[in-house]
């Protein structure tokens, strides 16, 4: 009993230093977000009174309102595109019979060992070359086909019990019967875990979005954030904290509510 | 709905023979069990059957028409699984229907039916509950009903017992028995429980790697077995397998037991096979051992004598009987019991009469 308490107690002040340090940048921000100027001239890390004033100016004073939309917009279209493609592309990989199939997933898979950063310049010269710079396509076309939602996917259908397969043989489901009546119910919870992580990987990309466009007609939060800071409202530190908790509450609405799913799908099938 | 498989053969990649030659005939109304250990190939016939994997020769028959080449949803035929196969994200009803649905029979006749096999089941109460609140038994019952709503005529069932409790296996033995009467359907039913192949079946082949060792109804395969291997799977405690030499009417036990036994005419040597309820312990017997094991049933007594053979002498006698590990009996083979085959396994007599049915 002595040890095991000792080693829960031990344990507890591991966690809690570390959610601390992890915490810390977070909880400065939104302390800065809600000081005044003066205040943070002064060097406060802490606000004298809450001054929501931050946040009206963000809508008010700066185009954030628009990159917030667009980032909606092409994480939304892509996570779309994603989950399509890669559960059509693990349902031709777990149920249907072709030559090569082996082969074939595992060139898929290889690509997910060419870095982003190398793809970048043919990726740029495609869009470039069929005229999409600036556009909401040239954002999302180069992620529309996802290697890891692929083999994500396959994993999960094929959990699928054969016997369904067989039912659905016998009942005579055609292949989209088949996909829409038993693997989508059955494998939503995988479903959604890639859902959220797509959404959530593709709201946070910065370097792709700012090649792909020159203006601000297509251009996304992470890109606005840091426009702000190197315009005139520099010295602004509480707006620039504003945008940037605004900025991260997607990613933290998807982690709280997603916990459960993220939980049980990435695990999904470790264990045979 | 007879249905006749012709020849069937079966080969993996790997040259694993699976099926060699099977040929039988089920008729309309059967219950037809297919029984063997895993890697028998009972699976892999209901597979050829269903049409789920394709053979390599000879053909499936059913009801006069060859469906060898059909694929699974033109073979008139529901399928029972051993886990069930419910859609966890569907109600009981949803399930019931779900090939109705996939089918797109009108919705009335849908309801109608689903009325009719609730019923039928006893799952009225649990029609709107998911399958994840319902005990194994009743998940059982959902996917039985689930086959009996399509209308086939023939009803395939892949060891659906397998993953209950005795108690329910047993309660679940009688009700798709007495369904399957009821309704006048044709069942083909794999297993590897000899219970469940003995209680239930009207015809049951009995498969051993591949190999057809037995088919006949579970008395038959019980009391005439063709082979050792038919004697060994069927029966608990297992039969008395022993090698014998019979000379002059004399049958020798391991050169210790000489028993005169009336065999006309058989000279040579033999194995003997005597079921455990075949032997009755008394103090004149002529065989004598050590008690080595001892099974207080109530109803009976399962004991193991060991008598200086290989394997100890298994008895099973129908009262309670007090002897402790260690005490010596007496007992004897009841001749006219007894199965005589010959050292390849093959039964040539039974009894001290000439063999007449095989």
């Amino acid at each position: 009993m002595q040890t095991s308490n000792f080693q829960k107690t031990s344990r507890l002040i591991l966690l809690i230093s570390v959610t601390i340090l992890l915490l810390l940048p977070l909880i400065l921000g939104i302390s800065l977000s809600l000081s005044s100027s003066q205040s943070i001239a002064q060097g406060n890390l802490w606000p004298k009174h809450l001054e929501f004033g931050n946040y009206i100016k963000v809508f008010t004073n700066t185009p954030m309102a628009k990159f917030l939309l667009h980032s909606f917009i092409v994480s939304g279209l892509v996570m779309i595109g994603q989950v399509v493609l890669s559960a059509m592309a693990a349902y031709a990989f777990v149920f249907l019979n072709f030559r090569f199939k082996k082969s074939v997933f595992i060139l898929f898979l290889s690509t997910m060992m060419l870095p982003f950063e190398a793809q970048i310049i043919p990726n740029f010269a495609t869009m470039r070359d069929l005229n999409l710079l600036n556009t909401y396509a040239a954002i999302g076309l180069p992620f529309l086909a996802s290697a890891f939602g692929t083999f994500m996917m396959k994993t999960s259908f094929e959990q699928i019990p054969t016997a369904l397969r067989q039912l659905s043989d016998i009942e005579g489901l055609n292949h989209f019967q088949f996909a829409t009546k038993v693997v989508v119910p059955y494998t939503r919870v995988s479903i959604i875990t890639f859902a959220l992580y797509s959404f959530l990987t593709n709201w946070n990309m910065y370097l792709w979005p700012l090649i792909a466009t020159t203006n601000d007609k297509v251009r996304t939060v992470q890109i606005g954030l840091r426009q702000l800071r190197s315009q005139d409202t520099a010295s602004n530190w509480g707006l620039i904290m504003a945008v940037t908790i605004i900025s991260v509450i997607p990613t933290l609405l998807i982690i709280f509510l997603g916990q459960k799913y993220f939980k049980k799908g990435l695990t999904n099938g470790v264990i045979k | 709905m007879s249905i006749e498989l012709q020849h069937l053969k079966k080969t993996y990649e790997n040259g694993e023979e699976v099926l060699t030659d099977i040929n039988t005939t089920i008729e309309n109304g059967q219950f037809y069990i297919l029984v063997g250990a895993s890697g028998s190939g009972k699976s892999t016939i209901l597979n050829a059957i269903a049409g789920f994997i394709p053979i390599d020769e000879g053909a499936v028959i059913i009801n006069g028409k060859d469906v060898t080449q059909l694929p699974p949803k033109d073979r008139n035929l529901s399928m029972v699984f051993q886990n069930y196969a419910l859609m966890p994200n569907l109600t009981v009803s949803e399930n019931i229907v779900f090939g109705l649905a996939a089918r797109h029979t009108d919705k009335d006749i849908q309801q109608k039916k689903l009325r009719e096999v609730l019923n039928l089941v006893h799952l009225e109460e649990y029609k709107n509950k998911k399958p994840g609140n319902l005990s194994g038994g009743q998940r059982q019952r959902v996917s039985l009903a689930r086959a009996l709503v399509s209308d086939a005529q023939i009803i395939l069932m892949d060891e659906p017992l397998s993953n209950l409790d005795a108690k329910l296996r047993a309660e679940m033995r009688k009700e798709i028995r007495s369904l399957q009467q009821q309704l006048g359907i044709t069942v083909i039913y794999v297993t590897h429980d000899q219970t469940e192949a003995m209680t239930m079946g009207d015809q049951v082949m009995l498969l051993n790697e591949g190999k057809i060792e037995q088919i006949g109804s579970p008395l038959d395969l019980y009391n005439v077995p063709a082979n050792t291997f038919v004697a060994d799977f069927f029966g608990s405690p297992a039969i008395n397998l022993v090698d014998v030499s019979i000379k002059n009417d004399i049958l020798e036990l391991n050169n210790t037991f000489k028993i005169p036994f009336n065999f006309e005419n058989v000279q040579g040597k033999f194995k003997l096979g005597a079921r455990p309820e075949n032997i009755v312990i008394k103090n004149s017997g002529q065989l004598k051992g050590k008690v080595t094991h001892i099974e207080p049933l109530g109803d009976g007594t399962n004991l193991e004598v060991d008598i200086g053979l290989v394997e100890p002498f298994r008895i099973k006698v129908s009262e309670q009987i007090h002897l402790m590990i260690g005490d010596s009996v007496n007992f004897d083979i009841l001749p006219d019991k007894v199965l005589l085959f010959t050292l390849e396994g093959n039964l040539i007599k039974i009894g001290q009469s000439e063999l007449t049915v095989v």
